[in-house]
């Protein structure tokens, strides 16, 4: 009797380690699909964000030699030849350009010293500080020698610092990025700004929506929905394109703003922060009306007659019963929207002026124009990690609210 | 609240006025572009100077717009098909049992929707490059596969939630393994919830343009491409006619999803009341 209870006690626990087995291999392959064709590309790109490869791969023997220089005062004549070789060697092999390059990232001009010298190299057995130093008195700076330094690899905290607009000085300090460099907390505060207000404009604008759709018996919303889940189904190029046509000088809003006598002259309207925000906007919408809608038709509609029973106005009733049983939904909403706006590239690419492109424009900018590829890298560290600390937050707090995604 | 006093019926008059308002806001820029491209002249405003089909002839008889059309089938349904093979055996993992770091795995699964495309665009260009998938179809069919492969598992998962785990046992006991189980009950049931996750995923891939921007060659433009590139060179009436026609292949995809999630939806409440 023991027996027979032990055995199927035994044959369920097999039957659930099977079937726990079929669950892990029925979900392996995507999963690995996505680790190796996904997550592994973005975290090597993140990576190259806290990597310096070009100065070690070009200068060697200068990175090796600056090692243990103490950054006091000039690094001895040893160093002084061994830039003088990594320098001939690079020039021959053409690389000179790549390490030239990343120096430039931290000083402005480096670019140009690195050239005009590789062209005045002393010839083997010369004295290469002497030479060096008639070739451009740069070369007597302690600047210039911890710049090569700092960037010796193999880690680095020069693009996540130039992301904030910080950098080290010769003297390894955190010290603010000169004037030229320091753009970035302005694109930040912008994409946090232009976030912000598109999140607060859906809030509002949403809101009554999703409170008179909750308030309609179920047939009426159905149809009022559908004006919802048409552009939401629309695609996000798509609907940018709408704007941008609508938009243009001799665009249907000029001309029937025109037509109507409201304006003397087109308005300059495409290419500005008021097209970008419209936009976004109007892309959004929907991310804040459905999750709000969702939690408002939960809300039993007896509690707000009870309010006004108990002679509550309608104001008093929206402010102490809808508003607070609501808060989940706003949050959702809010979340879902701020979160998406962060990251947008096409609405404002195509929508904004110069001064109205938020971060990922500047990323795309980064890898596909200059290949900065740290630069990238570090702004989309930043871009992701806020990403992703908001989106828990949501996850969290979404519960019944989650927007259904069709 | 009451709509019987006065302010009452103000208030609400007020509050039909707003979403009457928001809605039109929502569907007066789609509403707008879509006669427009029926438009006989060339000019991006109203009032037409007549109807004419010459934008959508632009459209269907230059190279820069049809082989755009062209690729974006060919990475569509090479997306869908992978993108829906794998997230159904995902989503049917899932359900199948709890197993240790399931919340990990879930991170990963639904990571594609969160990172923002920027992102997962120069990742991409930063790690397809080197091994020879940038400007190929390959490339493109992955990067897509990844983009498309949340919507699969979310939308099959949740056709999933309203399956009677109960007919699994009776088909067991019925003598059936559970390769002839999957066969004979589970796909037939899901299949509403998989045809709406592949129509999903193709619709994904069908509007994707930040990928599309970093990854595809000039092989491999894709229609969203082309539009980008349109709207930033050489704005013309034919981008209302792509415009008007991703429209309607967008309504027509997402309608047939909501369609078949819902029916799915009341067959797993018909299930819950027997």
């Amino acid at each position: 009797m023991a027996d027979a209870a032990a055995g199927l006690a035994r044959r369920v626990r097999r039957a659930g380690l099977r079937r726990r087995a079929a669950a892990v291999l029925l979900v392996a392959p995507l999963l690995l699909f996505l680790l190796i064709g996904f997550a592994a590309p973005i975290a090597a790109l993140l990576a190259r964000g806290v990597q310096d490869t070009e100065v070690p791969r070009v200068l060697p023997r200068v990175t090796a030699a600056l090692a243990d220089w103490d950054g006091q005062g000039l690094p001895g004549p040893d160093a002084f030849a061994a830039l003088a070789e990594d320098m001939r060697e690079a020039r021959a092999a053409g690389t000179l350009a790549q390490a030239a390059t990343r120096l430039n990232y931290d000083i402005n001009g480096f670019r140009t010293l690195m050239f005009a010298t590789a062209r005045r190299l002393p010839g083997p057995g010369e004295d290469a500080q002497a030479a060096l130093l008639a070739a451009d008195p740069a070369w007597g700076e302690r600047a210039t020698w911890a710049a090569i330094r700092r960037a010796g690899g193999p880690v680095t905290d020069f693009y996540l610092l130039a992301a904030i607009d910080l950098k080290r000085d010769e003297a390894g300090r955190i010290v603010a990025a000169p004037a030229e460099q320091a753009i970035f907390r302005d694109v930040l505060v912008r994409t946090l700004g232009i976030s912000l207000l598109v999140t607060l404009l859906c809030l509002v604008a949403g809101y009554p929506v999703a409170a008179l759709l909750a308030s309609l018996p179920t047939r009426q919303a159905a149809v009022l929905l559908a004006f919802v889940l048409l552009p939401f189904w629309t695609s996000l190029l798509v609907r940018t394109a709408a704007w941008v046509v609508l938009l243009q000088r001799e665009g249907v809003v000029n001309t029937a703003l025109l037509g109507l006598g409201l304006i003397e002259a087109p308005v300059q309207m495409i290419f500005t922060r008021f097209a970008v925000v419209l936009a976004m906007a109007h892309i959004l919408l929907p991310f804040m009306i459905l999750p709000l809608y969702a939690v408002l038709r939960a809300i039993p509609p007896g509690l707000g007659r009870a309010a006004a029973s108990l002679g509550a106005p309608p104001w008093r009733v929206f402010l102490r019963v809808t508003w607070p049983l609501s808060l989940p939904g706003v949050a959702a909403g809010s979340l879902m929207v701020f979160i998406q706006a962060l990251g947008y590239y096409i609405t404002p690419a195509l929508l904004g002026g110069a001064s109205d492109q938020m971060i990922s424009w500047f990323i795309a900018f980064y890898a596909s124009r200059t290949v900065n590829w740290g630069m990238a890298a570090a702004l989309s560290a930043l871009l992701l990690v806020a990403t992703a600390a908001l989106f828990a937050v949501y996850a969290r707090l979404a519960g019944e609210a989650r927007v259904r995604v069709a | 609240m009451s709509a019987r006093t006065p302010a009452g019926r103000l208030g609400r008059a007020a509050l039909w006025a707003v979403t009457l308002a928001v809605l039109l806001f929502l569907v007066a820029p789609i509403a707008a572009i879509v006669p427009l491209s029926f438009s006989a002249g060339s000019f991006l405003h109203y009032p037409l100077p007549g109807l004419s089909l010459r934008w959508y002839r632009e459209f269907f008889e230059s190279a820069f717009w049809f082989d755009s059309v062209i690729n974006s089938l060919i990475i569509g349904a090479g997306a869908t098909a992978l993108a829906t093979t794998l997230g159904t055996l995902a989503a049917l993992g899932l359900w199948l049992a709890r197993f240790p770091g399931r919340g990990l795995v879930l991170a990963v699964l639904i990571a594609p929707m969160v990172v923002p495309s920027v992102v997962v665009a120069v990742g991409l260009l930063f790690a397809y490059a080197p091994v020879g998938l940038a400007n190929t179809y390959a490339g493109m069919i992955l990067a897509h596969t990844a983009l498309a492969s949340p919507f699969v598992v979310v939308t099959v998962s949740a056709t999933l939630a309203g399956f009677d785990r109960t007919l699994l046992r009776a088909a067991a006991a019925s003598g059936a393994g559970p390769a002839r189980a999957f066969r004979r009950i589970v796909l037939p049931l899901i299949a509403p919830g998989v045809t709406a996750g592949a129509l999903f995923a193709f619709a994904i891939s069908l509007d994707e343009v930040v990928v599309a921007l970093f990854l595809a060659g000039p092989g491999q433009r894709t229609l969203p491409r082309q539009m980008f590139a349109g709207l930033n060179e050489h704005l013309s009436l034919a981008i209302a006619a792509a415009a008007t026609l991703l429209i309607a292949l967008s309504i027509l995809l997402m309608a047939t999803v909501w369609w078949l999630r819902s029916r799915s939806d009341r067959l797993a409440g018909a299930a819950d009341r027997v």
